[in-house]
C-alpha cells in the first residue's frame, strides 16, 4: 500500500507541474489551460487521498525539504531557511481535505468555463495562477515554520491579487484588487508582528519551539498575541469590521476562482486561528478571548447577511453572505475557545461539540458556496451581467444550473435535509450549551449571540429567495437573458456533483462528525464522536437530556408522506389542468416590468432595519404641464457602509495626508534615493551595531 | 423493543397524523364561527372548510404559462412538510414515536422550508401581487422566525433539551407564572398570530393588495393546488395552537401509553385548542389590522420579550442544559 505521505507529495508536485507546464506552453494558451487544470484535478484527487487517512486516525506525517539543508551548508546566508518543513496533522489534513475536495469539481468546471475568457486574456496565465494559488493554500495549512508560513501566506495573497485583477480591463476590478492588496497586507503586517513576538520568546521560527514556550509567556505578550492574531487573521477571514475588501475582491475574480476564494481561501484564516489558539496557546487560553471573538463573529453573521439582502450584484451578494457564514463558523470556534478556557474534562467535551459545529459549517460552506459561485459563473457566462435586476426566467433556459443553484440556496439557508441545516443545528446546540458556563458576562452574551444567529439565518432565507427567485423565475427582465443557453456538460457535472455533496453531507452527519473527531480530539483533547453518534444516522448532542436529529429520517419522512399529499390532490379531482396567462391587472399582455424587482423585494427589510442601513435616498420628479403630471421620476438609493464612512475614509485621508508630506523628500532622482539608503544604513549601523 | 411496542408506536404515530390532518380544517372553521358570532353574523358552519376543500379538489386547475416546475411542486411540498411536522410534535402524548428524528429547531426549519418554496412560487408567476406577497412574507419572517426560536429556546433551556417530547414531559411541573415563562409565552402568542396570518398582522379573509401578505403569495393557485395550500394553512394554525397549548400552557398531557390516560389527555388537548382558537378569534375581532410597516414593531416586541426571557433563564438557571 502506498502511504498518504506519498500522495501528499504527489499532489504538491502536480500543482507545481501544472504551474510550470502551463507557463512553458504559454504560446499555446488553450493547451496550456487544459494541461494545468488537468494536473490540478489530479492533484486534488491525490490531495483527498492523502488527507483522509490522517483524519481517520493515521499518525501525522512530517515532510522536510532535503536539499535545503544541503544548500545551507554551502551557503550559510540561507541558514534561516534550513528548518522549512511541512507537517500534516489532523488539523492540516482537514484543511487539505477541504481544499482538495473543492479543487476537483472546480477544475472540471474550469474546462467548460474557458470559453468565457478565451478571447480576452491569456488563459495560459489563468491556469498557471490557478495552480500556484492552490499550491500556496495547501502549503499555508501545512507549513511547520513561521517564516515559511509567512512566505507562502504572502504568495497566496499576491497570487490571489493577480486573480482578482485578472479581468483588468474593468476599472472596478483593479480598484477591488487595490483595496484587497492593501487590506490583506494590513493583516499580514499583524501576523508578522505576531510571529515576531513569538520568535522573541522562543528564539526560533519553528512551530515546535512556539508550543514549548507558550506555557510561560508573560501576560502582556499573551494579550498582544491575541490582538495581533485577531486582527491579522480576522482581516483574511472577513470578520466585521475588517471585511470591507471581501465583497469587492471575490466577485471581481473569474467565477471558479471566486468559488475557491470564498470556499477555502478565507478559511485559511480559520486555520491560522485554530493553530494559534488551540495548538500554541491552548494551555492558557483566556476566557475573554473567546468572548471577544464570539461578539465579532455574531456581528459578522448579522451584518454580512443584512448587506447581502439588499445587494443586486449576484456575485457580490454571495460574497457578503460569505461574511455571514464566516461569522457562523467563528461562533463555533469562539465557543470552543470559551469552553476550553475552563480546562475541565466536562468543558472539553462541550468544546469538542462547539468546534465540530464550526468545522462542520466550514466544510458545508465550502461546498454550498462553491455551487452558488459556479452557478453564478454559469449565469454570468451566458448573460454577461451580474445584475439580478436584468435576469429572470433562467430556469427554463438553464434548468440544470437553476436546479444546482436552488439546491445551493436551500443549503445555505440552512433548510433540511441539506447540509447547512445540520451545522447550524449544531451551532445552536453549542450556543445552548453555553448555559453551563459559570461567568455572568458569558451568560448574557451567549443568548444574544443565539438571537443574532437566528436573525441572520432567517435573513439568509429571505436573501436567497430573492437571489434565486428574481434571477431564475418569472419572465426575463432584459435582452441579456434572451440568448442564454444551458452551459457545457463539464460545468453541469461540476455543479451537479457539488449539489449532490450538499445532500450527502446533510443526511450523513455522523460520518462527517467521525471525520472531524480526530481534529477536535487533537485540538481540545476530548472526543465527542462517541456521544454524538447514537446510531449511524442519528446525531445527538450531549446536553442534560439528550437531543437528537436524524436528517436522513427527515428526508425519508418527507418522501413517505408525499404519497399522502398526492393522494389528497388526486382524490376527487378530474385532474384537468389548463394553462393560461397570468392576469396582467387588466392590461392586454403581461410585461416583465410588472414583476417585482430585487430592490423592491428587499425594500421592506431595508425599511425594518433602516437604522443599520442608513440609506440615502434621492427622488427627482420632472413635471410637465402641471405639478400633478409627472413626466419622469428618478429614484436613487444608496446604502453606505458605516465602517467605510466613519472608519476607513478618515484613516485613508490621514494616510494620504502623511504621504503628501513624505512626498516632499521624493525628488525622483535615483542618486538622491541612493543617498537616502546610505544615510539610513549609517544610522542603523550606529544605532544597532 | 418488542413487536407490541413497535406496533403501539406506529399506532400512536398514525393516529396523530390522522388527527392532525382531519382536525385542522375544523379549527379553522371554529375560528371563523367565533368571529361570525362576535360580529353578530350567523356565518357558515364549522364544517364549511371541509366542503371548501372538497369543492376545490374537484375543480379544474389553471396554471400560468410563465410558471416553472417550482409552482406545481410547491403545494405538494408545503402539504408534505406540514404532515411531516405532524409526526414530530407531541399532541396528546409526550411520547412522540418519531421525536428522535427532529427537535424543535428541525420543526422551525421545516416550516422555513415550506415558506421558502411558497415565496418562490409567489415570484414564479411574474405577477406583481405574487412578488409583493413573497417580499412581505420573507421580510416579516425575518423577525418571526428568530423570535419563535428564542421563545422555544427559553423552554428548551428550562427542560435541558430542545427535543419537543422532553420539553413536554418536563413542562407539567413548571411554574407558569414565573416571569421568564410569562414573557416567552406572550412572545410566542404574538408569533402564533403572525405565523398563522391573523389580524392584526395579516387578514386571511381579504384579497386587498394594501394589506395582504400570505394570500398575495398564493394568489395564482387554484383547484387542487389551492386545496393543498389551504389545508396546509389550517394544519399550520393547529400546529401553532398545539405548540402553545403543550409547551407554554402545559399540563394534562399523557406521559404513558395507557388507554385511560390518553383518552383524558386527548380531551384536555381538544379543550385547550378550542379555547386558544377562540382566543385567536377574539383578538381578530377586537384588534384593527396594523399598517404593514407597523407590523415589524409588534414582531420586534415579541423578539425582545423572547430574548429577555432567554437571558433571564441563562442568568437564573433552569433544570439545566448541563451535560452532567
Amino acid at each position: 500500500m502506498i502511504d498518504a505521505q506519498f500522495f501528499f507529495g504527489l499532489s504538491l508536485f502536480l500543482y507545481l507541474a501544472g504551474a510550470v507546464l502551463g507557463a512553458l506552453w504559454c504560446l499555446r494558451p488553450r493547451r496550456s489551460y487544459y494541461v494545468s487544470h488537468l494536473l490540478a484535478l489530479a492533484a486534488g484527487i491525490s490531495g483527498i487521498t492523502s488527507s483522509v487517512p490522517v483524519l481517520l486516525g493515521q499518525s501525522p506525517y512530517h515532510i522536510t525539504i532535503p536539499w535545503l539543508t544541503a544548500l545551507s551548508n554551502v551557503a550559510p546566508s540561507i541558514k534561516l531557511f534550513e528548518n522549512f518543513s511541512l507537517q500534516v496533522d489532523a488539523l492540516s489534513a482537514f484543511f487539505v481535505f477541504v481544499i482538495s475536495l473543492l479543487v476537483v469539481p472546480v477544475s472540471i468546471y474550469a474546462f467548460g468555463y474557458l470559453r468565457e475568457y478565451e478571447h480576452k486574456q491569456s488563459v495560459a496565465l489563468l491556469g498557471v495562477l490557478y495552480n500556484l494559488f492552490i499550491l500556496s493554500m495547501v502549503l499555508v495549512v501545512t507549513a511547520n515554520n513561521a517564516l515559511f508560513f509567512l512566505i507562502v501566506w504572502e504568495v497566496m495573497s499576491v497570487v490571489s491579487y493577480f486573480l482578482v485583477t485578472f479581468d483588468h480591463e474593468k476599472t472596478e476590478n483593479t480598484q477591488a484588487g487595490f483595496l484587497y492588496i492593501v487590506m490583506t497586507h494590513v493583516g499580514t503586517a499583524f501576523i508578522v508582528l505576531f510571529f515576531l513576538i513569538f520568535y522573541q520568546q522562543a528564539g526560533s521560527f519553528d512551530f515546535e519551539a512556539f508550543r514549548k514556550v507558550a506555557a510561560n509567556l508573560p501576560d502582556l505578550a499573551k494579550t498582544l498575541l491575541f490582538v495581533f492574531a485577531l486582527i491579522g487573521f480576522g482581516t483574511k477571514a472577513g470578520l466585521v469590521p475588517l471585511h470591507i475588501w471581501l465583497p469587492y475582491a471575490h466577485p471581481a475574480a473569474p467565477s471558479h476562482i471566486s468559488a475557491l476564494m470564498s470556499g477555502v481561501m478565507i478559511k485559511t484564516a480559520v486555520y491560522g486561528m485554530l493553530r494559534i489558539f488551540f495548538d500554541f496557546l491552548k494551555p492558557d487560553l483566556v476566557w475573554w478571548w473567546g468572548l471577544v471573538l464570539l461578539g465579532l463573529a455574531s456581528l459578522s453573521a448579522i451584518l454580512g447577511i443584512l448587506y447581502a439582502v439588499t445587494e443586486k450584484d449576484l456575485k457580490k451578494l454571495l460574497a457578503y453572505s460569505s461574511v455571514e457564514n464566516m461569522g457562523i463558523i467563528l461562533i463555533g470556534v469562539s465557543l470552543a475557545m470559551i469552553f476550553s478556557s475552563y480546562q475541565t474534562s466536562t468543558f472539553a467535551i462541550l468544546a469538542a461539540v462547539a468546534l465540530i459545529a464550526g468545522l462542520y459549517h466550514l466544510l458545508n460552506h465550502a461546498v454550498f458556496k462553491s455551487v452558488l459561485f459556479l452557478g453564478a459563473g454559469a449565469v454570468v457566462s451566458q448573460t454577461h451581467t451580474r445584475n439580478i435586476e436584468a435576469l429572470g426566467g433562467l430556469i427554463k433556459k438553464m434548468p440544470w444550473t437553476a436546479a444546482c443553484f436552488l439546491i445551493g440556496s436551500i443549503a445555505i439557508s440552512a433548510l433540511p435535509p441539506f447540509n447547512g441545516f445540520i451545522s447550524e443545528w449544531l451551532t445552536f446546540q453549542a450556543l445552548l450549551l453555553g448555559f453551563n458556563v459559570p461567568d455572568l458576562i458569558v451568560k448574557i452574551i451567549v443568548p444574544l449571540s443565539a438571537a443574532l444567529l437566528a436573525l441572520g439565518a432567517a435573513l439568509a432565507t429571505a436573501c436567497f429567495v430573492k437571489a434565486f427567485g428574481v434571477s431564475f423565475l418569472a419572465l426575463p427582465r432584459s435582452e441579456h437573458v434572451q440568448t442564454a443557453q444551458e452551459v457545457s456538460s463539464s460545468m453541469k457535472w461540476a455543479m451537479g456533483s457539488l449539489a449532490a455533496l450538499c445532500l450527502v453531507l446533510g443526511i450523513l452527519p455522523t460520518a462527517v462528525v467521525r471525520l472531524l473527531d480526530g481534529v477536535t480530539g487533537a485540538l481540545v483533547g476530548a472526543s465527542a464522536a462517541a456521544s454524538m453518534g447514537v446510531n449511524p444516522l442519528t446525531l445527538a448532542v450531549p446536553s442534560a437530556k439528550i437531543v437528537t436529529v436524524a436528517p436522513l429520517g427527515l428526508a425519508l419522512i418527507l418522501l413517505i408522506v408525499i404519497p399522502v399529499a398526492l393522494g389528497v390532490a388526486y382524490m376527487a379531482g378530474e385532474l384537468r389542468t389548463r394553462r393560461a396567462q397570468t392576469w396582467g391587472c387588466g392590461l392586454p399582455k403581461l410585461s416583465p416590468r410588472m414583476e417585482y424587482t430585487a430592490t423592491g423585494f428587499s425594500k421592506p427589510i431595508q425599511l425594518i432595519f433602516k437604522s443599520i442601513y442608513q440609506p440615502r435616498k434621492e427622488i427627482e420628479i420632472e413635471t410637465d404641464v402641471s405639478s400633478y403630471v409627472h413626466k419622469r421620476i428618478r429614484y436613487e438609493l444608496q446604502i453606505e457602509s458605516p465602517f467605510e464612512k466613519y472608519f476607513y475614509q478618515p484613516v485613508s485621508a490621514f494616510v494620504l495626508k502623511i504621504s503628501a508630506i513624505v512626498r516632499r523628500i521624493q525628488t525622483g532622482s535615483i542618486n538622491t534615493y541612493l543617498a537616502y539608503i546610505f544615510i539610513a544604513l549609517v544610522i542603523l549601523l550606529l544605532l544597532v551595531r | 423493543m418488542n413487536f407490541a411496542e413497535i406496533g403501539l408506536n406506529v399506532l400512536v404515530a398514525l393516529s396523530q397524523l390522522i388527527l392532525f390532518l382531519l382536525l385542522a380544517p375544523l379549527v379553522t372553521g371554529w375560528v371563523r364561527k367565533v368571529k361570525a358570532f362576535m360580529q353578530n353574523r350567523s356565518g357558515p358552519g364549522v364544517w364549511q372548510p371541509y366542503f371548501d376543500l372538497v369543492k376545490l379538489l374537484r375543480k379544474e386547475v389553471v396554471v400560468s404559462q410563465t410558471t416553472s416546475w417550482i409552482f406545481t411542486f410547491t403545494p405538494y411540498l408545503v402539504f408534505t412538510v406540514m404532515l411531516a411536522i405532524g409526526l414530530l410534535i407531541p399532541f396528546y402524548t409526550s411520547l412522540v414515536p418519531l421525536g428522535f428524528i427532529g427537535d424543535a429547531i428541525a420543526v422551525i426549519y421545516l416550516l422555513a422550508l415550506a415558506r421558502f418554496f411558497t415565496a418562490l412560487a409567489g415570484l414564479d408567476a411574474a405577477s406583481a401581487f405574487g412578488g409583493l406577497g413573497s417580499s412581505r412574507e420573507m421580510s416579516l419572517a425575518a423577525i418571526i422566525e428568530p423570535a419563535m426560536m428564542l421563545a422555544i429556546f427559553t423552554v428548551a433551556v428550562r427542560a435541558g433539551s430542545t427535543s419537543l417530547s422532553t420539553i413536554v414531559q418536563h413542562s407539567g411541573a413548571w411554574d407558569l407564572l414565573a416571569p421568564p415563562h410569562l414573557l416567552a409565552s406572550i412572545g410566542f402568542f404574538i408569533i402564533v398570530i403572525a405565523e398563522t396570518g391573523r389580524i392584526p398582522v395579516d387578514n386571511p379573509a381579504t384579497h386587498l393588495e394594501l394589506t395582504m401578505i400570505h394570500e398575495a403569495m398564493i394568489l395564482e393557485y387554484s383547484g387542487r393546488y389551492l386545496a393543498l395550500i389551504e389545508w396546509a394553512s389550517s394544519m399550520k394554525l393547529l400546529l401553532f395552537l398545539t405548540l402553545l397549548a403543550n409547551i407554554f400552557l402545559p399540563g394534562g398531557i399523557a406521559t404513558q401509553l395507557t388507554f385511560g390516560s390518553i383518552a383524558i389527555s386527548l380531551g384536555i388537548f381538544l379543550l385547550k385548542v378550542l379555547v386558544l382558537a377562540t382566543l385567536v378569534a377574539l383578538v381578530e375581532c377586537s384588534a384593527a389590522k396594523l399598517r404593514l410597516f407597523r407590523v415589524p414593531d409588534l414582531l420586534a416586541a415579541s423578539f425582545v420579550l423572547s430574548l429577555l426571557a432567554l437571558v433571564l433563564y441563562f442568568l437564573l438557571g433552569g433544570a439545566g442544559h448541563a451535560i452532567l
